[in-house]
């Protein structure tokens, strides 16, 4: 019997083979903890899944990124046949998509790390020290910088403590702070929201995690009437520091309750700041300055990024301004604007798009509120023509402010009807091609730029 | 020494007290008055027959305590020492007010008098009050979060995770529920399943009694065994004060919910007048000392409504002041 690596969560995609806890030849029955295996989130046992006797160890521990479906061992079960060991590891189930035209991960990866070492050389940030991460680690060393910082900053949420954090952004922090500053709270969001709220306004910097931000809902009221407003309508007198953060958006398949983009809901209340970044070196400098500013922000993440890797600045002086966009690839035929996961999206189209002839400039806000208006605005004088992508619902949306605010600003700049390319006005399906048709995809971001720019 | 008076406070020191449940009273009629002339917009909802709770609860009070409540805050505002005049002008809508006139009669705060507002939303000021208790443990200070709710939010959700928040925790905060029977104009019996409403809170581990609120001396000594109770265990602790409010919820409210017969048997036991006679008859207070507190009283209220009204509105360019720091 052939054991596969199994996918065990719902975004993951490999695993590392971290520790063998049999031997070839070694009898196990079923239910015997074969190995360890490195997800996405955490650390997993591998099960048995028969009893008999393990025949060959295929991958050797300590092995990094197999892919889900990897044999990784054969077992003699009894009466069974031995199996062919196949030559390469089975391929991974193909991947539903919509438009066939989606780019393999990797190329994302190494595409956003090199525009982002371009942009770079343009910005009068100092040489710093880089280490290739991934966005749950810079999120984490901002969180452990932040608290090493400041005493007054300290951590709660469901499972940040002792289970490392429900995507291992906060892990090791527990040991690291002691419970005293890194808090597992009861599932009750209303009340550990309201507690930090207002432990902020007695002065204290707490980072409040949402597991997800759909729970977040639950403390919706904190958030708006409590965090928001108290600095206004006490005329100055208490102000909020907090930063409420987690990950937004659809993940992978998690279905209508657990797949849903916060950013339109947040921005539109005034006294919160908000922010969404879409890599690891924005992700390390925004959430560092977020803790540090003295108002409300809500720090929006997604699941899907987590893993991304960029080149981050190890130094803990290393922070990025709220409200400045970044102009991640200049061009000069049209302006995209994208946030959080719709800039990978952006990019999974500039192949297809360049093949067009076309240059664009892309701009990601990572601050939404406040925003770059005046990126937006230079930018756009110089294109003519705006497409926006967000993967939240098109209705009263964030991209359809945005494309109010640039026709005020540019109306006489415009050379085409701005497009926004939003998720779908539907609950988030949960079969794999329902769920891909409801978020923005290549085709549609093609489309719009041909559209924008008169190509048939 | 009285044995009403276990808390061995000297006369001076009651009729401070005294003082204030007085200032509390002619303030809130001046507010009513002000409010029917136009002078006072949107809600307003009123103290008036609950002032032995405040002014109890202060009595017990440390003054680097902090206190929160949900938005029948004049009275509370004005406990922790907050010039009335800043107050009545929050209330007028003018420049002078403690939140320059951009909170209104609900949403008043000082820093300075550890008063953390003035909040309008039902049961929200509960996890924040707590999460002020937080503050207090986290940085070892030896301070109590004074928590007012009414009964009204006593069937709110947060509340009860805040409960079991403070208990887990062992956070140092004194719950204390006004309950002046009626939750708007639904009366507890509408609104409240089972026994009392502290009751609610002692599953989770907090400790806790019923105490007639209208009578000063009551409240002040639960309050203080509260206090003693919260320093010496470190874990929170709640009051309920069986109270009653002599005016209607807001100023806009007709009263239908209860019978004038009702409201006036409870004015037999008006906490402003037993208070009084107790410092009459009990202390041999001479009236001529308490109608001079209170002349006092009169005459400082009419200086709060002069400037209250001579404040001016608020400067146009306030509009976009205070959304970020």
């Amino acid at each position: 019997m052939k054991i596969l690596l199994p996918a065990l969560s719902p975004t993951m995609e490999t695993g590392n083979l971290v520790k063998w806890l049999v031997k070839e030849g070694d009898s196990v029955v079923s239910g015997d903890i074969l190995a360890e295996i490195e997800t996405d989130k955490a650390t997993m046992e591998l099960e048995s899944p028969d009893d008999g006797k393990v025949e060959k160890i295929l991958v050797k521990e300590g092995t990094e990124n197999i892919s889900v479906n990897t044999e990784i061992a054969l077992l003699r079960v009894d009466g069974e046949e031995i199996e062919e060991i196949s030559e390469k590891p089975i391929e991974k189930s193909p991947q539903v998509s919509s438009n066939g035209s989606e780019q393999p991960a990797t190329e994302l990866k190494i595409s956003m790390n090199s525009l982002l070492n371009q942009t770079k050389e343009n910005s009068d940030e100092k040489n710093w020290s880089e280490k290739e991460i991934s966005m749950r680690e810079a999120l984490n060393k901002a969180i452990e910088e932040e608290m090493e910082y400041d005493k007054d900053v300290f951590l709660l949420g469901e499972e940040v403590a002792e289970y490392d954090g429900a995507y291992k952004v906060t892990q090791g922090l527990l040991d690291k702070f002691g419970s005293k500053r890194v808090l597992d709270t009861p599932i009750s969001e209303h009340g550990f929201t309201g507690l930090a709220i207002g432990a902020a306004m007695a002065g204290l910097k707490p980072v409040c995690e949402f597991m997800t931000f759909n729970f977040s809902m639950q403390a919706i009221d904190q958030i708006v009437n409590s965090a928001a407003k108290s600095l206004y309508m006490s005329g100055g007198e208490i102000n909020v520091p907090i930063v409420f953060r987690g990950p937004n958006g659809a993940a992978a398949r998690v279905g209508a309750q657990h797949s849903q983009c916060f950013i339109s809901w947040f921005s539109h209340i005034p006294g919160l700041i908000v922010i969404a970044p879409s890599n690891a070196r924005d992700a390390k400098g925004l959430l560092k300055s977020s803790i540090r500013n003295p108002n409300p922000v809500v720090f929006l993440e997604h699941e899907l990024l987590y893993k991304e890797k960029t080149n981050v600045p190890e130094e803990n002086d290393f922070l990025i301004p709220i409200g400045k966009g970044n102009l991640i690839k200049e061009g000069k035929d049209v302006t995209i604007i994208g946030f959080s996961m719709s800039v990978q999206r952006i990019l999974n189209a500039l192949p297809s798009i360049n093949k067009l002839g076309i240059s664009p400039d892309i701009i990601d806000l990572r601050s939404i509120k406040p925003l770059d208006e005046e990126l937006i605005y230079k930018s756009v004088k110089k294109t003519n023509r705006v497409v926006i992508v967000e993967d939240g619902f098109g209705n009263t949306s964030f991209g359809s402010h945005l494309s109010y605010l640039i026709q005020s600003n540019c109306f006489d700049f415009l050379d085409s009807e701005i497009i926004k390319v939003s998720g779908k006005d539907v609950p988030m399906p949960y079969a794999e091609n329902l769920e891909k048709l409801a978020l923005p995809n290549t085709d549609e971001i093609v489309s719009a730029v041909k559209k924008v720019s008169y190509i048939n | 020494m009285n044995k009403k008076n276990k808390n061995n406070f000297t006369n001076d020191q009651l009729l401070k007290f005294y003082e204030k449940m007085f200032l509390i009273r002619k303030f809130e009629e001046k507010a009513a008055q002000l409010y029917g002339a136009g002078k006072i917009g949107g809600f307003c909802h009123l103290y008036i027959g609950q002032e032995a709770v405040v002014i109890g609860i202060l009595s017990s009070i440390n003054s680097e305590d902090t206190v929160i409540t949900a938005y029948r805050d004049h009275g509370h505002i004005l406990a922790r020492g907050v010039d009335p005049k800043l107050v009545m002008s929050e209330l007028t809508g003018r420049k002078d007010g403690i939140s320059k006139g951009k909170g209104g009669s609900m949403h008043m705060f000082s820093k300075a008098n550890r008063f953390y507002g003035g909040h309008g939303i039902v049961g929200a000021q509960v996890p924040l009050g707590v999460g002020i208790g937080f503050a207090h443990k986290y940085r070892n200070e030896k301070k109590i979060s004074r928590v007012y709710l009414g009964d009204g939010a006593m069937s709110n959700g947060q509340v009860f995770e805040a409960f079991n928040l403070a208990s887990l925790w062992e956070l140092p905060v004194l719950f204390i529920i006004e309950n002046n029977k009626y939750g708007m104009g639904t009366s507890i019996g509408r609104s409240a399943a089972g026994g009392e409403l502290y009751e609610r809170a002692t599953v989770f581990g907090i400790k806790g009694e019923k105490v007639d609120g209208m009578n000063f001396f009551n409240v002040s000594e639960s309050a203080i065994r509260a206090r003693e109770y919260i320093e010496k265990n470190s874990k929170p602790y709640i009051i309920e004060m069986d109270t009653y409010r002599f005016r209607g919820h807001s100023m806009s409210d007709p009263g239908l919910y209860r019978t004038k017969d009702e409201v006036n048997k409870m004015k037999e036991i008006d906490p402003v007048l037993m208070m009084k006679e107790t410092l009459l008859n009990d202390y041999k207070i001479q009236e001529e000392t308490i109608k001079n507190v209170e002349s006092d009283i009169k005459k400082q209220i009419k200086d709060v409504e002069k400037f209250s009204l001579e404040s001016p509105l608020p400067d146009l360019k306030e509009l976009y002041t205070e959304v970020y720091l």
